[in-house]
């Protein structure tokens, strides 16, 4: 192999590995958009979503032999209703709610889930199988998981049910009509409380799909929530928050740029990459790349 | 400076000499030493937060700037203790600077993930640059300061050293508040377009108030360097600096004594908790130490959903409230007792 082809080798295998943690983080930033578009929260305690759903995946298959459809479905029902839980507990019973006391109440649920998450699941981070072969597939000398392909075929049926919902149904086209104006839609008979609860209910959702496909290759412990959580606000942010095909689009050039800032200049600072991305998006262009600045005036930042 | 912060102020400053007069076990001193630096830290924070209404989650990373910059030019350059503090005082300022003035143009739920991602970078930056920092084994060596001729040797010594420190700390914090930038501050948390229309530079305010809250960050850094003589990342990473957030919002966000009050409760959380765990096994429950962070997350959710002033105001009101009965008058509700007073934060000036 000569040395162009193995540089253009190397630079397929980062792109495959970018595109796995991108789909995570796309996913982890529609779950932001949706709790965003329903009430103007930012939920900081998305990450905990996903790490809630890896780590019940883990127990549901590694210790009770459950088949995988199955503790797939019971661990986005489990989660689905700690999400519906948290709203119901903690944002919906606040009367007077300021950004700074939501902002701390979100971050209270995400030290508790995390508390709670190492009480029963431990320190150590958890094994699990992948859904197929666990044998990296050769493509023209790099290789690429199976589990990728999962990641990204489960990433695509996620955006295709999102679309549907939102558009094709009666409670989706209800959701975004709240999201558009929620005085208005309460006019038009729309129990908005309800969406509020509906939205958290797929957020957390989305979250424990997005951690249970990508357990099996980064292996999930109780800490990791913070940094998906953060990333995937990064990815919302470059994507325009609020606009769900942004973040699609967003979170898998995160995870591209990611994946090759930590193959070209340093492994070490792998993580700081997708921050100081976010920090430059949040500074320079807060309404994202795909925003238009037409929407950037009437927002407030 | 008001009466009731005066007498609060010295009512402090006795309790600090009376201390260790009372307390002489060194692991005791020592916690109240920790609770002294979160407490310089969150004085900082609170007026960033409760005055100026700007959130920060990422006030751990200039504790950490405080703490690495002391750590490595005193252990590996051999500099002066105070010297060191000085320059990593005005490393801390130049990031506040560098950060805040782009940050603080952001509002709410962007400024706080901007400054959360801030912290991040610094953390993973701590761990991987092994050879400024150590990497994740950190700095050994770091030695204490000498004060007058004398180092600061024994806890006790120590502990008078760092709470001088907060009360100095206090003292200026309340100047500030009753200054014209602290008014020109409360202004703007009101409404930032009518303090603008006011001829209050509002983004200049609050760059200040954020450079000077990580100038108290970096102190409370550099103490703790000096104090532990190690520095390595793990103390640093984010739950230190939402830890702070937790701190300010449970004992009041809205006020000096608020923010000092959460820090001592819960600094001294975990030393309580280990401590009520032999009763709590005699009813057969297991309270191990990892259970603190779900501790942590519990109180601070129930403060915000049912105590969102903090507990301070509350205290405050109680201690009023035991003050009027032995006064055997009718107690003036909502003067200068219950949360009422600290939505309204502390007063005006005369």
């Amino acid at each position: 192999m000569n040395p162009a082809e193995a540089n253009l080798v190397d630079l397929v295998q980062f792109f495959f590995m970018g595109i796995q943690r991108g789909c995570i983080y796309a996913m982890v930033a529609m779950g932001f958009n949706m709790i965003y578009n329903a009430t103007g929260i930012i939920n900081f305690a998305q990450g905990e979503f996903v790490v809630l759903g890896g780590l019940m995946m883990v127990s549901l298959t590694m210790a009770l032999h459950l088949p995988i459809v199955l503790a797939f479905i019971l661990t986005v029902l489990f989660v689905v209703v700690v999400g519906v839980l948290m709203e119901r507990l903690t944002i919906n019973p606040v009367k007077q709610p300021t950004v700074l006391r939501l902002i701390i109440i979100t971050i209270a649920v995400s030290i508790i889930t995390k508390g709670a998450a190492m009480m029963f699941w431990g320190k150590g981070s958890h094994y699990m199988n992948h859904f197929s072969s666990a044998e990296p597939l050769d493509f023209h000398g790099a290789t690429i998981l199976p589990q990728t392909l999962w990641i990204m075929g489960i990433l695509l049926l996620v955006v295709a049910a999102y679309v549907f919902f939102f558009n094709f149904t009666m409670t989706g086209k209800c959701m975004r009509a709240c999201s558009i104006n929620r005085d208005a839609a309460r006019l038009a008979g729309i129990d908005d409380r309800k969406m509020v609860m509906l939205s958290f209910a797929l957020s957390a959702g989305i979250g424990a799909v997005a951690g249970i496909i990508i357990t099996p290759v980064i292996q999930m412990d109780y800490t990791r929530g913070a940094m998906l959580g953060l990333k995937g606000f990064g990815a919302a942010v470059l994507g325009g928050l609020g606009n769900s095909t942004g973040a699609v689009a967003a979170g898998v050039l995160l995870g591209v740029l990611e994946a090759l800032g930590a193959g070209y200049i340093s492994s070490h600072y792998m993580d700081a990459i997708a921050l100081v991305i976010l920090l430059f998006v949040l500074f320079i262009r807060p309404s994202g790349i795909f925003g238009s600045s037409e929407a950037m005036r009437l927002k407030e930042f | 400076m008001k009466g009731k912060n005066s007498a609060g102020l010295i009512a402090l400053i006795l309790a600090v000499i009376l201390l260790p007069y009372i307390i002489t076990n060194d692991y005791y001193l020592g916690a109240l030493i920790f609770a002294g630096l979160n407490s310089l830290a969150c004085i900082g924070l609170c007026m960033l937060m409760g005055y100026a209404g700007q959130i920060s989650i990422g006030h751990g990373a200039f504790v950490a700037i405080g703490a690495y910059g002391s750590g490595i030019l005193t252990a590996s350059f051999a500099w002066s203790p105070w010297l060191a503090m000085f320059c990593s005082l005005i490393m801390a300022v130049v990031v506040a600077i560098v950060l805040g003035i782009p940050a603080l143009r952001l509002k709410g739920h962007y400024l706080a993930m901007a400054t959360l991602g801030f912290a991040s970078i610094v953390h993973v930056v701590s761990v991987a640059a092994v050879d400024l920092t150590g990497g994740p084994s950190g700095i050994v060596n770091i030695p204490r300061p000498k004060l007058f001729g004398y180092l600061l040797q024994t806890d006790t010594q120590y502990f008078y050293f760092v709470w001088a420190v907060v009360i100095i700390g206090i003292y200026c914090a309340f100047n500030l508040i009753d200054s014209r930038v602290g008014r020109g501050l409360r202004a703007l948390h009101g409404s930032e377009d009518a303090a603008a229309s006011l001829g209050i530079p509002v983004t200049w305010y609050k760059v200040q108030v954020f450079i000077l809250s990580a100038v108290y960050a970096s102190v409370s850094g550099s103490l703790y360097a000096y104090y532990v003589n190690y520095i390595d990342p793990g103390p640093f990473d984010i739950s230190y600096s939402v830890l702070l957030v937790t701190m300010v919002a449970v004992g009041g966000l809205h006020n000096i004594w608020g923010a000092l009050t959460g820090a001592i409760v819960l600094s001294l959380l975990p030393e309580f908790l280990s401590f009520v765990s032999d009763y709590l096994r005699f009813f057969g429950i297991e309270y191990q130490q990892d259970y603190d962070t779900l501790v942590y997350g519990l109180i601070l959710l129930f403060i915000m959903l049912f105590l969102p002033e903090g507990i301070f105001p509350s205290l405050r009101g109680a201690v009023a409230g035991i003050i009027a009965l032995f006064k055997k008058t009718p107690r003036m509700s909502g003067q200068n007792s219950g949360p009422i007073a600290g939505r309204r934060f502390s007063g005006h000036d005369k």
